[in-house]
């Protein structure tokens, strides 16, 4: 399999999961909150400042009545923005840029 | 495991931001020096599976969820410092976009969940490429260990990091938070050696991890 296709048939898991499989995922706490939450320091999080506009606050995509679809819609453009920055951030830091975006 | 702003206290929040960013500039040293051109996409799709995986909550015991963190899979793909860049890139949108994981707590959220697991996969891999034969079998039982031992590593340094705080007693946290993470550690174990897997059976030159891959890269 050429590497540009690993990479999309990747991208694609990655993105398919985020999206169709994020919705059913469970909604209890992680096993850090539910530790918070048993010994009394959860109420002791909060939120930044800049966290407070933050544009998709909670994985809920915002405008979106139905929470499975704004899950769905979450992942979606996360996964897709996380990609964006990795490979950006890759392709900027290396040391020869050129090409880079062709591999 | 996100700590949320609040939960450290301002000199712990400190102490994990240096070692953190430290590993980070490594890690983006190595991307500028050794990243060769066939590695910059899949950099991003690291990041993009990981940052997917992690919205998957699996239930383990008693209404309680577990996530994967992906540190364990990052690093035997990348290696363990482009692995820490991977989850930084993670945790920084997670933090910013989603308002999960503290901003002060950045640091110490890079260092648990990244850095520290990246770390412990990377030394055991040494490890077991210097005693273990050059199989797949045995790539794919590092992975699965590494990935239980990296969750469970990373548990271990936020319970310190908490109690250090004087936001809840060691001998409270400590416990607490193992008892869970043993458990999620498993999950953690199980994506690993399936994603790795995959990548084995599809493409094995992109695991940099191990000569297990016939004419693989450096």
């Amino acid at each position: 399999m050429k590497i540009r296709w690993f990479t999309v048939l990747a991208l694609a898991v990655a993105v398919g999961l985020a999206t169709a499989a994020s919705p059913f995922a469970s909604s209890s706490p992680d096993g850090l909150e539910r530790v918070a939450g048993d010994n009394a320091f959860l109420e002791q999080g909060r939120l930044a400042k800049v966290q407070e506009d933050a544009p998709i606050p909670d994985y809920a995509f915002p405008g979106v009545d139905d929470p499975r679809l704004a899950t769905g819609l979450a992942g979606f453009a996360g996964t897709l923005g996380v990609f964006a920055f990795g490979w950006g951030l890759a392709v900027v830091v290396r040391r020869r840029p050129q090409g880079a975006a062709t591999a | 495991m996100h700590i949320p702003d609040g939960f450290l206290s301002t000199e712990v929040a400190l102490a994990c931001a240096v070692p953190a960013a430290a590993a980070v500039g490594i890690g983006l040293r190595q991307a500028n020096h050794t990243l060769d051109e066939r590695r910059v996409p899949l950099l991003g799709v690291t990041a993009a599976f990981v940052f997917a995986a992690q919205m998957l909550n699996f239930p383990v015991a008693g209404g309680t969820s577990g996530h994967f963190l992906g540190a364990a899979l990052a690093a035997i793909l990348l290696g363990p410092w482009l692995a820490g860049l991977v989850l930084s890139v993670v945790l920084v949108v997670q933090a910013f976009v989603f308002a999960d994981g503290g901003i002060t707590a950045l640091g110490a959220n890079v260092l648990n969940m990244g850095v520290i697991g990246a770390l412990v996969v990377g030394g055991l891999m040494v490890a077991a490429q210097r005693v273990l034969p050059n199989r797949r079998g045995v790539l794919l039982a590092v992975a699965g260990a590494g990935a239980w031992l990296a969750v469970v590593a990373g548990a271990t340094v936020t319970a310190i990091e908490l109690a250090i705080s004087g936001t809840v007693p060691l001998g409270t946290v400590l416990p607490a938070m193992l008892g869970v993470h043993v458990l999620i550690g498993a999950g953690e174990a199980a994506i690993t050696v399936a994603a790795v897997s995959a990548v084995l059976s599809t493409r094995p030159d992109v695991v940099r991890a191990f000569p297990v891959p016939q004419g693989a890269m450096a």
